[in-house]
């Protein structure tokens, strides 16, 4: 019998892509389907803006926080304005600590809602886009009566917020936070246990969570792999100390626990704004803050809990109104590095699969 | 309140200095420098907040000593969260390389320091958390600094034929390669 | 198709021609997807539930070779200007341009030494649609203006 040989094929699954969240390009070298090594490359969105933070002030360069996780941009203008406060040692109003909440876990209930849908994109899962994006306008309508902007938001300020939540908010406010719940039963019915999605995602691109520690792997990523560590229990900023709630971890490290996670974490989420809009404390909504801010010479690295994971603004200022190096520390790029280790031995398909599962940006990772 | 908050922005007053806490008896500080006495350098933390703890060590030993603080039993600083460059261009040492490292089971963070020469090369800390790898040539990319025994040590963000490291203080902001003249749209129909 | 075109002088059948070609082709726009940036988010808002897209015949399609339009959603670098003059190049006649957002006309906030200043400069662009990014209604309009800048093209007319 003639012996059939094989070749190693080199795929490109390119720049442009309607599975790879982004402008992201994936190099898989295969041996029929199945993958010997896949390689992202990654910088077709590097746009400066750790450079640009050199020529601006601190004041100016809030906008660009919104632009690099365009999908949770109210997390990142919190991140950067508590990494000064911190730098300048300004104690801000328990009002805005609860405004500053109430948003953020908005914006993390936003975020998952594009995860799970955009995934469930990928995989096949068409309704689950439409529903899931159904209940992302409630929560823009909320930014938009909050901040004015829908996506983008340039919220927090230096000291505080940029502005108080009006009546009509919170009474939205409440309503969604009731209804939200039996909408999350619309996805659960569709996807947690249907035989379809079971059979393409349980024990498909499973990582242990000491590998994971080692690759840097953080958010709902590491706690699906069963690490219990989350920023805003073990470092706790703005309101969180005097909130309760769970969080959720899974056990195996595929991409079912993964999925699982992220749906837990968004009924804790409503858990917290719910809370928070009972608690809301009377007062200031701002600080009293220098008109030009000028941080004392030092370095610090502040850390927020991110919708995707971990993220870090580390300024270093030199005493002056600009600062002299500002590095952003992005969960989605430590993410992204652990593809390679997820999807080896894996086929084709599994691959998008395992990218819509650990939920990348491309805008944080290029920065 | 216009007045007060312009004053104060405004001058550089001289803020009375609070006493700095000894770190010596910090147990991560006592632990290393135990260890590596002569090769630390400096140890501070920026107002006397215990989680930013910094630790300025020789280059020669950096893989030693990260090596150590991930598997000490004590430390056990396993999670990397960050590696950064940063360019102070008037030094003779010109760049410093700043490692930001977090342990899961323990809550502490920990910031590690050293400093390079244009032209010299870092051991490359990639064998011991793999989580290194794009950091690093990041920093390569963006800095120009070299490490030594990285497994792939190329281009990340940048194109793979640009000339020039961006993140250095001498390299322009401003785009410099859009074409000038641009096409213009032909209207349809003409 | 060449042979017919563009060789008529104006009457009431070369009119009424050009009328339905016009109108089947505004009336099945197939984008490109094509989204680079924060813009790409709020062009999957314009085609899910709320603001829907599929109302004016617009199917997303993933390959250029089947498409119509290209909406260029996001900043544009210079690493990803070869990517889209080849992806251009690649789509079949007719076809248009459509530059979405502060970013794609002229660089937007980003003027830095990777960012190309607007997509124009290596593609043709036929419908600017300013913002920041512009809201999905901004986006139905500027389709609804690159739809009527289509209804008075000329194909068989001189």
């Amino acid at each position: 019998m003639p012996v059939v040989e094989t070749e190693k094929l080199i795929l490109n699954m390119g720049p442009q892509h309607p599975a790879t969240h982004g402008v992201l390009r994936v190099i898989l070298d295969l041996r029929g389907e199945t993958i010997l090594n896949a390689e992202p490359m990654i910088g077709y969105l590097h746009r400066g803006i750790e450079k640009i933070a050199e020529s601006r002030t601190y004041t100016q360069f809030l906008p660009y926080t919104d632009r690099l996780d365009y999908v949770a941009a109210p997390a990142w203008n919190l991140a950067y304005c508590e990494a000064i406060e911190k730098l300048m040692g300004i104690e801000v109003p328990e009002r805005a600590k609860y405004i500053r909440t109430i948003i953020a876990e908005i914006a993390r209930i936003s975020s998952h809602l594009i995860a799970i849908g955009t995934h469930a994109l990928d995989i096949g899962a068409m309704t689950v886009f439409i529903y899931c994006f159904r209940e992302r306008e409630l929560t823009l309508d909320l930014f938009e009566h909050a901040t004015g902007s829908r996506m983008l938001t340039n919220f927090c300020r230096i000291g505080g917020v940029m502005a108080d939540l009006s009546d009509q908010f919170l009474k939205i406010a409440r309503e969604f936070v009731e209804i939200f719940p039996t909408r999350m039963k619309d996805y659960e019915d569709l996807l947690t246990q249907n035989r379809i999605w079971l059979k393409r995602t349980k024990n498909i691109a499973v990582i242990s969570a000491e590998e994971g520690l080692n690759l840097s792997l953080n958010g709902p990523n590491i706690r699906g792999s069963g690490v219990k560590w989350d920023v805003r229990k073990a470092e706790p900023y703005a309101a969180y100390d005097k909130m309760e709630f769970d969080i959720p971890i899974g056990q195996n490290g595929d991409i079912y626990d993964r999925y699982l996670v992220r749906l837990e974490e968004m009924r804790q989420s409503n858990r917290i704004v719910k809370q928070a809009l009972n608690q809301l404390p009377d007062g200031e909504i701002k600080a009293k803050v220098p008109r030009v801010i000028r941080p004392p010479k030092g370095e610090v690295y502040f850390r927020v809990e991110a919708p995707k994971g971990e993220a870090g603004f580390y300024i270093e200022s030199d005493g002056s109104d600009k600062p002299y190096r500002l590095k952003i520390r992005t969960p989605s790029f430590a993410n992204l590095e652990s593809i390679p280790t997820m999807v080896d031995g894996h086929l084709v398909a599994d691959v998008v699969a395992a990218i819509g599962s650990i939920d990348i940006v491309l805008g944080e990772i290029d920065r | 309140m216009n007045e007060e908050n312009i004053e104060k922005g405004g001058e550089e007053k001289e803020e009375p200095q609070e006493e700095k806490i000894n770190l010596d008896d910090n147990p991560i500080v006592k632990k290393i420098k135990e260890r590596f006495t002569e090769d630390i350098l400096d140890t501070y933390c920026f107002a006397n907040r215990l989680d930013e703890i910094t630790i300025k060590a020789k280059k020669e030993k950096i893989k030693d000593i990260c090596r150590f603080v991930k598997e000490e039993p004590e430390l056990d600083f396993t999670y990397l969260a960050d590696i950064t460059g940063v360019d102070y261009p008037d030094r003779e040492e010109r760049f410093d390389l700043v490692y930001h490292l977090y342990s899961v089971n323990k809550n502490q963070r920990l910031r590690l320091r050293l400093s390079t020469k244009d032209g010299e090369a870092v051991e490359s800390v990639t064998s011991i958390w793999k989580g290194a790898d794009w950091y690093e040539r990041e920093a390569f990319d963006m800095l120009g600094i070299k490490f030594d025994g990285h497994p792939n040590l190329k281009r990340i963000l940048m194109p793979d034929d640009w000339e020039g490291h961006p993140y250095r203080k001498d390299y322009p902001l401003e785009d410099q390669k859009t074409p000038k003249e641009r096409l213009k749209a032909k209207p349809l129909g003409e | 198709m060449g042979i017919i075109q563009s060789r008529f002088e104006s009457n009431i059948i070369t009119t009424t021609v050009d009328k339905l070609v016009d109108w089947s082709r505004r009336s099945s726009l197939w984008p490109l997807t094509f989204g680079l940036a924060c813009c790409a988010i709020e062009m999957m808002c314009a085609g899910a539930s709320r603001f829907d897209f599929d109302r004016f015949g617009v199917i997303f399609r993933a390959t250029p070779r089947q498409s119509d339009v290209m909406i260029v959603a996001g900043t544009v670098t210079h690493k990803m200007a070869d990517v889209m003059k080849k992806l251009y190049d690649q789509m079949p006649e007719p076809k248009w341009v459509v530059a979405m957002g502060a970013c794609a006309i002229s660089g937007g906030p980003f003027n830095s030494y990777s960012v190309l200043q607007g997509a124009d400069a290596v593609i043709p662009v036929d419908i600017y649609i300013p913002g920041c990014p512009p809201r999905p209604e901004a986006l139905m309009h500027g389709i609804i203006l690159l739809q009527e800048k289509i209804d008075k093209e000329k194909f068989v007319r001189k």
